[in-house]
C-alpha cells in the first residue's frame, strides 16, 4: 500500500508496425477516460500494453501498484493484472454456455482485495442477460454477445475495465442500445473504464476525460469539455462531428408541446421532452456544424435555441472555405463552423457579441436521476 | 469357400496384437504429439518449420527406409540396444516395444498435423481472453485450447490409430513376424498369401476393408457433429 491517490499512470515507447508509439498519460481510477484518435494511431496497442497482452518498453502503475517497470524488469503477466478487457469482437468461448463464459473469470479472480465484489446476479440484471444464460454463444446476436463479453470482464473483478471499440462491429441501433447499458454500468458499479474509440459521438456520450492520440503520440489530454472546446484539435477530433458538451439543468416541462426547458447559466435551452425532475443536470452535445451565428437577434425564426454570447476565438482553415469559432455563452462555450466569407462579412473577431443559433442538440440520459 | 478348417488360432493373435499396438501408439502419440503440435502452432522460432518437416518426413519417406534406420537405432549397437540393456535384453528390434517406437515415428504426422491445425485455427484471441480472465497459461491450455481443438484431437487420434493398424513396411523391417509378439495384421495377411491360405487372407483383408470404411465414416459424422458455429 502506498499513499498515492489511486490512478493509472502509463508511459510506453516502442516500435509498433510501421510507426513509433510514444505516449505517457495519467487517468483517474474513476469515471470513463477515452483514448480517442483515428484508426491506426496506436490506441489499441496502448490498451493491450496495459492489459499485459503486448509488451513495449515503458512503465505502468495502477492504483499505487506497479505492473511494469523496465528498470527492475518487472512485468506482471496478464493473468495477474486486475483488468477486464472487452475486445472489439465479443470473443466469447464457443465451447461454453453464456453462464460458463460469465463465471470463467469470476472463478479465477481470487480475493477481491478490499474491493466490493461484483456479483453474478448484479451483472446479469444490469446487462439484461437472464434469458441468455443457458444459450451457446453462437446463438446470440451481436449486441447480446457484446453484453455477455462485458459481463464476463466485469465478473473477473477488475480494478479497471478496458474497452477496445466494443461497439464498432455493431449496427447503429444495437450500438444505441448497448450504450444505454454502458451508462447504467458506469453509474451502478463505479468501475473506472478506459475506453478506446475513434467515434467522437460515442466518446462525448460516455467519457469524462479524453486522451487524444495521433500517429502514435499524445496530442492532448484533459476533461471532455475542455478538449472539445479546443479548436486546434480539429484535425484530430474530426470536422463533421466536432462539437462541445454543455451541462444544463431541467427548469420546467412543457407538456402541451412535449418539450423540456433547461437552464444554462441563465439562458434557456429547449429540447424534446425528457422525463426528469427540475434541477436534474442534462448533458447536451452541440456540433459545430449545427451552430449558426447572427450579430443581431433574428426575428421570425423556427430555431428555438438562440443563445447570447461573444466570440472568443476564430480559427480560419487555410485553403478551405471554412472557419471555426469558439463562442463564450457565459459558463460554457459553443463551437460554430462557418464559411470564412461569413466571418469576414459579419466582421467576427474576438469580443464581438453574437447570437448563436442552435439547429440541433443531442443529449444523453446518463446524468439523469 | 469356408468349408475346410479355418485356422482361427492364426487369425486372432494378429488382430489382438494390432489393436493393442494401435491403441498404445495412439495414446503415446497424443501424449507426446500434443506438446509438439502446440509448439509448432504457437512458437515464433524460425527453425520450427524444420522441426515440422522432420515430423512430416514419414509422409514421403518409403517405409522401408524409415524401418531401416529404426532397425539400426533399435538394434544392439544403437540407442535402442542400450536401453534394452537396462533390463538385460540385447535389442529393441523384433519386440513389441520396438514396434510401438516405430509406429510412433511412422504415425506421428497423422496425429500432430490435425492437432496443430486445430490449435492454429482459433488464433491468439481465446488465449488472450483467458489471460485477461486470470487463467494462467497452463489453465488456459486445458480450459480453452484443448476444448477448442477437440475436432483436431479426434481426427488425429482416429488417423493415428488407423494408420498404425495399416502399417506394413516399417513393421516388417523392425518387427519381423514373430507370432503373438510382432506379427500384426498386415504382415499376417502377407504370410497367409505366401502360404496360400487364401481364406484366412480374405477374412483379414475383408475385415480391414470394413474397418477402414467404418473409421472414415464415423470420423466424418463426428466431425460434422462437433463443428459448431463460432462467434
Amino acid at each position: 500500500m502506498t499513499s498515492t491517490a489511486p490512478a493509472l499512470s502509463a508511459a510506453f515507447r516502442g516500435q509498433v508496425g510501421s510507426f513509433t508509439l510514444d505516449v505517457a498519460f495519467e487517468a483517474p481510477l474513476a469515471g470513463v477516460t477515452a483514448l480517442f484518435g483515428a484508426s491506426g494511431c496506436g490506441k489499441t496497442t496502448i490498451l493491450r500494453c496495459i492489459a499485459g497482452l503486448h509488451r513495449l518498453p515503458g512503465r505502468l502503475a495502477v492504483g499505487g501498484q506497479t505492473w511494469q517497470e523496465d528498470g527492475t524488469g518487472l512485468f506482471l503477466p496478464p493473468y495477474r493484472r486486475r483488468v477486464g478487457y472487452v475486445f472489439q469482437e465479443a470473443s466469447l468461448f464457443p465451447h461454453l454456455t453464456v453462464r460458463g463464459n460469465l463465471v470463467y473469470g469470476a472463478r479465477r479472480a481470487g480475493p477481491a482485495g478490499g474491493q466490493p465484489v461484483i456479483a453474478l446476479d448484479q451483472v446479469i440484471g444490469l446487462l439484461g442477460l437472464e434469458h441468455l444464460l443457458d444459450r451457446a454463444p453462437g446463438k446470440l446476436s451481436g449486441g447480446e454477445r457484446q453484453r455477455v463479453a462485458v459481463g464476463r470482464a466485469l465478473l473477473a473483478q477488475p480494478r479497471l475495465l478496458l474497452m477496445d471499440e466494443p461497439l464498432s462491429a455493431l449496427d447503429r441501433q444495437t450500438k444505441e442500445e448497448i450504450l444505454t447499458y454502458f451508462e447504467a454500468l458506469n453509474k451502478e458499479l463505479a468501475i473506472p473504464i478506459l475506453y478506446v474509440s475513434h467515434d467522437i459521438g460515442e466518446v462525448t456520450r460516455l467519457a469524462d476525460r479524453l486522451v487524444v492520440l495521433s500517429k502514435g503520440g499524445k496530442v492532448a489530454e484533459g476533461p471532455l469539455g475542455t478538449i472539445l472546446e479546443r479548436l486546434d484539435l480539429r484535425p484530430v477530433t474530426g470536422r463533421f462531428e466536432a462539437g462541445v458538451v454543455l451541462t444544463a439543468q431541467v427548469a420546467a416541462q412543457d407538456p402541451a408541446f412535449n418539450l423540456t426547458r433547461l437552464d444554462h447559466f441563465g439562458q434557456a435551452i429547449v429540447i424534446p421532452q425528457v422525463d426528469a425532475a427540475p434541477g436534474t443536470p442534462i448533458r447536451l452535445r452541440v456540433r459545430a456544424r449545427d451552430v449558426a451565428l447572427a450579430t443581431t437577434r433574428p426575428e421570425g425564426l423556427s430555431i428555438r435555441n438562440v443563445l447570447e454570447g461573444t466570440v472568443a476565438e476564430v480559427r480560419e482553415e487555410e485553403g478551405t472555405a471554412f472557419a471555426e469559432l469558439l463562442i463564450d455563452i457565459g459558463g460554457g462555450r459553443l463551437r460554430a463552423r462557418l464559411t470564412r466569407h461569413a466571418v469576414a462579412e459579419l466582421a467576427l473577431t474576438p469580443g464581438v457579441p453574437v447570437y448563436a443559433l442552435i439547429k440541433s442538440i443531442s443529449f444523453d440520459r446518463r446524468s439523469m436521476a | 469357400m469356408l468349408e475346410t478348417g479355418i485356422v482361427w488360432a492364426e487369425i486372432w493373435p494378429p488382430i489382438r496384437l494390432t489393436l493393442e499396438l494401435a491403441a498404445v501408439t495412439t495414446v503415446t502419440l497424443l501424449i507426446i504429439g500434443t506438446p509438439i503440435a502446440w509448439w509448432l502452432a504457437r512458437s515464433q522460432a524460425r527453425w520450427k518449420e524444420a522441426v515440422a518437416a522432420v515430423v512430416a518426413l514419414p509422409l514421403v519417406l518409403p517405409p522401408t527406409v524409415l524401418g531401416f534406420y529404426l532397425l539400426v537405432a533399435l538394434g544392439p549397437d544403437g540407442p535402442g540396444g542400450w536401453i534394452a540393456g537396462l533390463w538385460g535384453e540385447r535389442s529393441l528390434a523384433f519386440t513389441f516395444e520396438g514396434l510401438v517406437i516405430g509406429s510412433v515415428f511412422y504415425s506421428m504426422p497423422f496425429v500432430v498435423q490435425p492437432i496443430r491445425n486445430a490449435f492454429e485455427a482459433f488464433g491468439d484471441r481465446p488465449l488472450e481472453v483467458a489471460a485477461t480472465l486470470h487463467a494462467t497459461p497452463w489453465d488456459a491450455f486445458w480450459s480453452v485450447a484443448v476444448p477448442l481443438a477437440r475436432p483436431g484431437f479426434l481426427t488425429g487420434a482416429v488417423l493415428g490409430f488407423a494408420h498404425t493398424v495399416g502399417e506394413f513396411g516399417v513393421v516388417l523391417m523392425i518387427g519381423g513376424s514373430i507370432p503373438g509378439e510382432t506379427k500384426v495384421l498386415s504382415v499376417a495377411i502377407y504370410d497367409f498369401v505366401e502360404t496360400l491360405q487364401w481364406t484366412e487372407a480374405h477374412i483379414l483383408a475383408g475385415g480391414m476393408l470394413a474397418f477402414a470404411f467404418i473409421v472414415i465414416s464415423a470420423m466424418m459424422i463426428l466431425e460434422k457433429r462437433i463443428a459448431r458455429p463460432r462467434p
